[in-house]
């Protein structure tokens, strides 16, 4: 921004502040340069120690269908498939009940309620994971396969995607979880891109005799909808990487089906799961490096996709808000 | 009837209803949230005592072990974490208008969201050759995490500095690198400080890196370079156990793991609460005088 001009002006008089002047600026960049710097070299690191498994595997990796460790099998397709699928539970149950929260906080609520509200919201987020997780084990999963499994097999059996009696450790179990986990990052984000939309909009479709209801529609929704997208990319970016819930109420099978009650498994709680036992062995150790690469690159693509998007979404907001 | 009355109770009705629908997506949000408090306390509560808190894992059947782990990997990865991330956030904020700048503003915005156990991974596969599964090495990842997050806080509490601030600075004749750690760090502390806090907390709960970096030990770390247990990783390992102890210790663990990170938010709103008052007050006045500056 007005990045350049803030120096401008400046003139050093002297040699010493000069000197000064070059080594802060020599130090806080060399920092800033070798942090980055490392990442990458860390992340060529990971693909050397996954460069065993991709020799043996090769392509197969990346196509083969079924997973079976006793006979040597590794492929990432049943993980990526189950990955899809619980971050794909999550969306679809996070992203409503986030926007209706950000809706309430930015439209509806009244002002004292707003703060306080939004802290708790936000405190879903402080929660470790692998607490979610203990929860998921001894609340959750039971009262799903007691309450809630049986209504779905006889409402929607038919669809295939409900079928029969599991344990409650399943991928419907690990989405559901994972819903609850998007919804503090969703819905701050939504709040912030339907606050930041200017009041104008309202105004005007106040002064046209709209409902609340109406005015939300058109004149906030519309406008902040593009926001609430990149808030959906970067909800489905935390589900993809969450690790230690997903790993404690999946079930843990790396067999592909459609029933959504069948225990899954997903990239990175196949990595969690089987930490323990295979780092003895050097080859499931690199199948496991392998895993983690291809979760890099999907989860850098994801990111990537979601700041740019917000990025994108906010900065004409910005300059309209300046103008206002 | 007439049309427009009957239309009109229709519009009011429906704004209703959706009022309420947006209501209770709140309230279905909040009721996971008591849950979870309500079944960590009610479990928790029964395994905690004395013993419990001070006894290693094994023997003794406590968690002292692996409270004292976590609070180790806090402090040794705030220790790297925290300076590296800071000059990082001065670097974007103050030096990082050229394209390197923006690139590494970017990546701390794709990397503070990134999938923890990636980055846990990331860190085991160079540094596992010096450290072994240690303490250090979970303490490099968990700091991998928190650089990010610190360097994120740090650019946008030097950036709600008024630039007034600055220009009276150097009109003074403050070299630039003074300015900075004088005047510009003065007034961002807080929000500094509130940003370190929150990376701090969410390191605290993070399970996966530390699962695959420091590992687990049923006994006291006598050293950085010994593997440690932690709260997150004793509750994973005994969650599906199942003897009736190494319940007690999942949800003992639990309950103080959650005392710990709750407090830690806790604390941190209070602090941003009065910050955002002082930041509030700050931004009026700058627009107050670039409007002035606009009209002269």
């Amino acid at each position: 921004m007005d990045m350049r001009l803030r120096w401008a002006s400046f003139r050093p008089k002297s040699i010493r502040a000069l000197g000064g002047d070059f080594a802060f600026h020599l130090l806080v960049g060399i920092v800033a340069f070798s942090a980055f710097i490392l990442v990458w070299v860390l992340v060529a690191q990971m693909v050397y120690g996954a460069y065993p498994s991709m020799k043996a595997l090769g392509f197969r990796f990346l196509t083969d269908t079924s997973w079976d460790a006793g006979k040597g099998l590794f492929t990432v397709i049943p993980l990526v498939v189950g990955t899809l699928t619980t971050s794909g539970i999550a969306l679809l149950l996070g992203v409503p009940i986030s926007v209706g929260i950000a809706i309430y906080l930015s439209e509806l609520s009244p002002a004292w309620i707003r703060e306080p509200l939004s802290f708790v919201i936000e405190l879903l987020a402080a929660v470790p994971s692998v607490i979610y997780g203990l929860w998921g084990i001894y609340f959750l999963a039971p009262v799903l396969s007691h309450n809630v499994d049986p209504i779905l097999v006889s409402l929607l059996g038919w669809t295939n995607l409900f079928q029969g009696t599991a344990g409650g450790f399943s991928k419907l179990t690990a989405g559901v979880i994972l819903a609850i986990m998007i919804i503090p990052t969703v819905a701050s984000i939504s709040k912030e891109a339907m606050m930041a939309v200017p009041n104008s909009q309202r105004e005007a479709a106040l002064s046209l005799g709209a409902t609340r209801y109406q005015t939300t529609r058109i004149g906030v929704l519309t406008y902040a909808r593009s926001g609430i997208f990149g808030a959906a990319i970067l909800g489905l970016g935390r589900a993809v990487g969450e690790t230690m819930a997903v790993a404690m109420t999946i079930g843990n099978s790396p067999k592909i089906s459609w029933n959504l009650l069948d225990p899954g498994t997903t990239m990175a709680s196949m990595i969690a799961n089987n930490w323990g036992e295979d780092i003895g062995d050097p080859f499931k150790l690199s199948v496991l490096l392998e895993i983690a690469v291809v979760l890099f690159v999907v989860a850098l693509l994801i990111n990537v996709f979601a700041r740019l998007v917000i990025g994108k979404a906010m900065k004409p907001v910005q300059s309209g808000g300046a103008g206002l | 009837m007439s049309l427009e009355i009957r239309t009109y109770k229709r519009r009011k009705l429906v704004n209703l209803l959706a009022s309420a629908a947006a209501l209770s997506c709140v309230v279905v949000a909040l009721i996971p949230l008591a849950s979870i408090l309500v079944e960590v306390i009610v479990k928790g509560y029964g395994a905690l005592s004395w013993g419990f808190i001070s006894n290693p894992i094994i023997p003794g059947g406590g968690i002292g072990n692996a409270i004292l782990g976590t609070l180790q990997l806090a402090f040794y990865a705030s220790l790297i974490g925290l300076p590296v991330g800071i000059l990082t956030g001065i670097y974007v904020s103050e030096f990082g208008d050229n394209g390197f700048g923006r690139t590494i503003r970017f990546f701390n915005d794709v990397f503070a969201n990134f999938p923890s156990i990636v980055i846990g991974l990331l860190a085991y596969s160079l540094f596992i050759t010096y450290f072994g599964f240690s303490i250090l090495l979970g303490a490099i990842a968990l700091a991998m995490i928190m650089i990010p997050v610190v360097a994120n806080t740090t650019e946008e509490a030097l950036r709600m500095v008024p630039n007034s601030l600055r220009e009276a600075s150097l009109a003074l004749g403050v070299p630039r690198w003074k300015t900075v750690l004088k005047v510009m760090i003065t007034n961002g502390k807080s929000g500094m400080v509130t940003g370190a806090l929150l990376a701090i907390a969410r390191i605290t709960g993070e399970t996966a890196p530390i699962l695959v970096t420091a590992r687990y030990s049923y006994y006291w770390a006598l050293s950085p370079s010994d593997p440690t247990a932690s709260l997150p990783v004793a509750i994973w390992f005994n969650a599906l156990d199942q003897s009736a102890t190494a319940q007690q210790q999942a949800w003992g663990a639990a309950l103080v793991l959650i005392i710990l990170v709750l407090s830690f938010n806790i604390v941190v709103r209070l602090l941003t609460r009065r910050n955002r008052f002082n930041n509030n007050n700050r931004m009026v006045k700058k627009s107050w005088l670039r409007k002035s500056k606009q009209s002269a």
